[in-house]
């Protein structure tokens, strides 16, 4: 199942029948096997990976928020958290350790976007008691691919 | 003597693959992958604290613990990392010196084949002489010791074994293995085990040949980094045997050498203690690509037996009609898919290719395609 997902975490979609070959599976069992990683919330969906950075327009910009907040007896962080999921401009959001509760990735399109967010939505929001945030400036390296390019192997075309 | 040895069937091919544009090449024998970073970067951190120097005619013996803790850990093995193990330039270095040290003129080794370039040439060059055995696809490509007994004969004072295999991808279990240990045994050979694809074996676990019982004695143990860690051109191998013998191929060594590379062997020490990881990780992909490639050949139609390990499969393209040189020619020169004849690797290589799959899965689908254009072009049913 690791090898399934790692798989699809690197390639995206790829055929059943192909996947079935390259794990040495029926088709049946690959099928099975998705379904219940589906229906576990494992395999959430299939996304291209995008230098946003590249693009001519640069049309989007990222910023990493700490948040401090105040927990609620028995939940924690998870009321707040909840609120903040639903904003679009929030792109990932995680419980954290040490100084910060909460990391809040937001998306925008340019500085002034993404300030208004954390000025009006963000820190107004009850229970954030503060915020600091650090505005993504260039991208080396995104969900494991090096933006440097891939070290290229020099072999010859014909070796024993 | 140099004049009376034939240039390797791979380098012939080669001559004719070079200068081609767009080749998908299934004919190499070396890992895709660039070496892990972390084990370059343990090499620029040596070369920056000065480690430039030589090291013992052995290897650093850093290393040496390393390599005996790492073959006791997987293999169980019991090597003394004092006199038991010697560091070369690839495996290729180790196995000439074993030759070298060990032959007398007249005396014979048994050459399984199809098998790698180098085994009959180092054993001319030592003054003795090959005998073949041949292994068959009917047996998986596995030796068989009935073949095995017929080509002894009282001057025979020596095996070489290479499984996982170069060029078939065929493997040895420790219950195939044990009939051939029985005969070196009564026979008293001398077993070269060049295990250098070890790693690479994807049906079951790899059966160590020094590690049957009574073998470690009779054994040089041969491996390496170039394989599994992807360190081909850093050029570093390993021998382990009985210290009397690895002390004459160090003595050899020590002449011709000197030493092995200090700087590929402070990148194999990383490897070892750190790189298993980056180095599954590269196993898992090639398990991957072997079964889509034998899985394409049977589609094909052309008769391809499971290899267990290395990165090479061994399909038979009898069914053509064509010789193994003239079905690579065509693929080349049609298709542009360089794959090595499999009488590259001897006679018995003859209506094979060896098709390596050390390559990015995209260019296999691509090559497998390209291939069934070639037969469908020459009308050739499935066999």
């Amino acid at each position: 199942m690791k090898k399934l997902l790692e798989i699809l975490q690197a390639e995206g979609p790829v055929s059943t029948e192909e996947l079935a070959v390259r794990l040495g599976k029926t088709p049946e069992e690959i099928e099975a096997t998705l379904a219940s990683l589906r229906e576990q919330g494992v395999l959430l969906r299939y996304a291209a990976l995008v230098n946003w950075e590249a693009t001519a327009e640069h049309e989007k910009l990222y910023a990493f928020i700490n948040v401090t907040a105040t927990p609620e007896h028995g939940r924690g962080f998870d009321k707040v958290a909840e609120y903040l999921s639903r904003f679009d401009e929030v792109h990932s959001l995680y419980l954290m350790s040490g100084v910060a509760d909460l990391c809040v990735v937001v998306e925008g399109r340019d500085f002034r976007d993404i300030s208004r967010f954390v000025a009006e939505k963000l820190a107004p929001t009850p229970g954030v008691t503060s915020t600091a945030t650090s505005f993504v400036l260039k991208t080396y390296k995104m969900e494991g691919v090096s933006l440097f390019g891939e070290t290229k192997n020099g072999r010859l075309a014909v070796s024993p | 003597m140099a004049r009376e040895m034939p240039p390797s069937g791979i380098r012939e091919f080669f001559d004719l693959v070079q200068g081609r544009e767009d080749v998908i090449s299934l004919g190499v024998g070396e890992p895709d992958f660039a070496t892990p970073w972390k084990i370059c970067d343990a090499v620029v951190e040596g070369l920056r604290q000065g480690q430039t120097s030589y090291t013992s005619n052995y290897g650093s013996l850093e290393l040496r613990e390393e390599i005996a803790r790492d073959a006791a850990e997987r293999y169980g093995l019991n090597y003394s990392p004092h006199d038991q193990i010697l560091l070369t330039n690839g495996v290729s270095e180790a196995l000439d010196l074993v030759m070298r040290a060990v032959l007398e003129p007249g005396d014979e080794v048994l050459v399984p084949e199809p098998c790698y370039v180098s085994y009959k040439p180092t054993v001319v060059m030592a003054g003795a002489t090959p005998v073949v055995v041949e292994t068959r696809m009917a047996d998986s490509f596995k030796l068989r010791a009935d073949a095995l007994e017929a080509a002894l004969t009282p001057r025979t004072r020596m095996l070489v074994l290479n499984y996982p295999n170069n060029p078939t991808g065929a493997i040895m279990t420790a219950a195939e293995l044990a009939p051939v240990a029985r005969l070196a045994e009564e026979h008293n050979l001398l077993v070269v085990s060049d295990e250098i694809y070890a790693h690479l074996t994807y049906t079951g676990r790899h059966a160590c040949f020094p590690a049957l019982p009574g073998m470690l004695e009779r054994t040089i143990w041969l491996n390496g980094f170039s394989k599994a860690y992807a360190m081909t051109g850093w050029r570093l191998g390993y021998a382990c045997g009985p210290a009397e013998l690895i002390e004459a191929m160090m003595r050899i060594h020590s002449y011709t050498a000197l030493c092995a590379p200090v700087v590929a062997q402070v990148g194999a020490q990383e490897a070892l203690a750190h790189g298993d990881e980056e180095m599954q990780a590269m196993v898992a992909q090639y398990d991957q690509r072997r079964r889509v490639l034998v899985q394409g050949f049977h589609d094909l139609g052309v008769p391809c037996f499971e290899p267990g390990g290395a990165f090479y499969t061994f399909p038979s393209i009898a069914h053509t009609g064509m010789t193994s040189a003239e079905f690579s020619r065509a693929l080349l020169f049609e298709e542009n898919v360089a794959a090595v004849p499999g009488t590259a690797f001897g006679a018995c290589g003859e209506g094979y290719l060896r098709c390596t799959y050390a390559t990015h899965l995209d260019l296999i689908k691509e090559a497998l395609e390209r291939m069934g254009r070639l037969l469908a072009r020459r009308g050739v049913a499935s066999a």
